[in-house]
C-alpha cells in the first residue's frame, strides 16, 4: 500500500510539473501572439523585386501574411519553404504572402528567391516600412491580417506553423 | 523478494523523477532549437552579460564598458542600446574589418560589450564572429550580451533604455 502511494505521488509531480510548466509556455505563446491584435495593417505602396507596384489596400478582403525577415537570417530561411507551401495550400481560399526584406544589401536578395522559387511578392524593405509595423526589432518576425484590413496576430521569432495555419484557416472561413 | 519489490518501485519512481525533467527543462530547449551540445556561448556561460547586469553597469557613476553593435543597420536605426556603437553584421567580413579597426587602439584589458539582437540567440550569424574576433585579437574583458529571442523582445520590451538613429 505504501509502494502504490509512493508510485502515485511521482506520478502526480511528473504531470504536475509538466502541465504546470507547458501551461506557462502556451500562455506567453498566446500573449505574443496576440499582442497587435486590434491595430488596423497600415497602408502602404510598395514595389516588388520584378518593379511591379504593391498597394497593400488593394488586398482588401484578403488574408494577409506580411513576413519580414532576411536572406541571411538563418530562421527566416528556414520558415520560406513553409510560407511557400502555405500560400499554394491557401491561394484560391484567399491568402495573399507578401514577404519584406530587411537587407543591409539586396545582393543576397534575388539570389535567394530565385533558389527558394518564392510564389509570392517579395519587397525590399526600409526602416520606414518597419516603423509602420510598430517596429522590427529582430527576425524574422510575422503580421496575419484578417480580410477586414486588421493585424489579428503577431509572430516574432519562428512561427509556429501548426498554430499559424489554424489562425489561417479560421480568417478565411 | 519485499525488497526486490521495494527497489523496482523506486526505480519506477526515478524514471518518473527523469521524464518530469525532461519534459520540463531538455524537451523545451530542444524545440526552441536550441542545441546546447553544438552552440558556443551557451546560455549562462561565464561570457555573458545579462541585459539586466548591463542596463545597471551603464546607469552606474563608474567606468562603462564599450558597447559595440554587430548586428544590421536597420535595427540598429530604429532602437539601440544608449551609447552603443554601429559596427555593422559581423558575418560579414567588411564589418569584420570595422571591428578590429575600432578596438585596435584599445588596451587589451579595455571591457567591451558586443550584442546583436537580430535572431534568436542560436541561429545569430553575428555574434560569434565578432566575440572570436576579439578573442584572437587578446581582448581579456569582452562581455557578449545574452539577447535569447532578439533586441526588440530581450531589450526594447523589457524597458532597458534606447535611442535611435544611425
Amino acid at each position: 500500500m505504501k509502494k502504490i502511494a509512493v508510485v502515485m505521488v511521482a506520478i502526480g509531480l511528473a504531470v504536475g510539473v509538466y502541465y504546470g510548466t507547458h501551461n506557462r509556455t502556451a500562455k506567453r505563446a498566446r500573449d505574443q501572439d496576440t499582442s497587435s491584435s486590434t491595430s488596423p495593417a497600415p497602408a502602404l505602396t510598395l514595389v516588388d523585386l520584378g518593379g511591379n507596384k504593391i498597394d497593400t489596400s488593394s488586398y482588401a478582403g484578403k488574408v494577409v501574411l506580411i513576413n519580414f525577415w532576411a536572406a541571411w537570417c538563418t530562421p527566416c530561411a528556414e520558415e520560406i519553404p513553409q510560407f511557400i507551401a502555405l500560400q499554394d495550400k491557401y491561394r484560391a481560399q484567399g491568402l495573399q504572402v507578401i514577404g519584406i526584406s530587411m537587407e543591409d544589401r539586396d545582393s543576397a536578395l534575388r539570389a535567394f528567391y530565385r533558389k527558394y522559387k518564392m510564389n509570392y511578392p517579395v519587397v525590399a524593405g526600409s526602416e520606414k516600412i518597419a516603423e509602420a509595423y510598430g517596429g522590427i526589432l529582430g527576425l524574422p518576425t510575422s503580421f496575419l491580417i484578417g480580410r477586414d484590413g486588421r493585424i489579428r496576430a503577431k509572430y516574432p521569432g519562428l512561427a509556429d506553423f501548426t498554430k499559424l495555419e489554424q489562425e489561417i484557416i479560421a480568417l478565411l472561413r | 523478494m519485499e525488497r526486490t519489490n521495494d527497489r523496482q518501485s523506486m526505480s519506477l519512481v526515478w524514471m518518473l523523477i527523469a521524464a518530469a525533467v525532461f519534459a520540463t527543462v531538455v524537451a523545451p530547449a530542444r524545440s526552441a532549437g536550441q542545441s546546447p551540445a553544438t552552440s558556443e556561448l551557451l546560455p549562462g556561460s561565464a561570457e555573458l552579460i545579462q541585459p539586466r547586469e548591463l542596463s545597471k553597469a551603464l546607469q552606474s557613476g563608474s567606468a562603462k564598458p564599450t558597447v559595440l553593435y554587430v548586428g544590421p543597420r536597420f535595427l540598429y536605426a530604429q532602437a539601440h542600446i544608449r551609447g552603443a556603437e554601429f559596427i555593422g553584421p559581423a558575418s560579414d567580413p567588411h564589418s569584420l574589418d570595422n571591428l578590429r579597426k575600432r578596438v585596435t587602439a584599445l588596451p587589451r584589458n579595455s571591457s567591451i560589450v558586443l550584442y546583436c539582437g537580430c535572431c534568436p540567440w542560436d541561429h545569430c550569424p553575428n555574434i560569434r564572429p565578432a566575440y572570436k574576433e576579439l578573442q584572437k585579437t587578446g581582448f581579456t574583458a569582452v562581455k557578449v550580451l545574452y539577447l535569447a529571442n532578439s533586441f526588440g523582445t530581450d531589450w526594447v520590451e523589457r524597458g532597458y533604455p534606447v535611442e535611435k538613429g544611425q
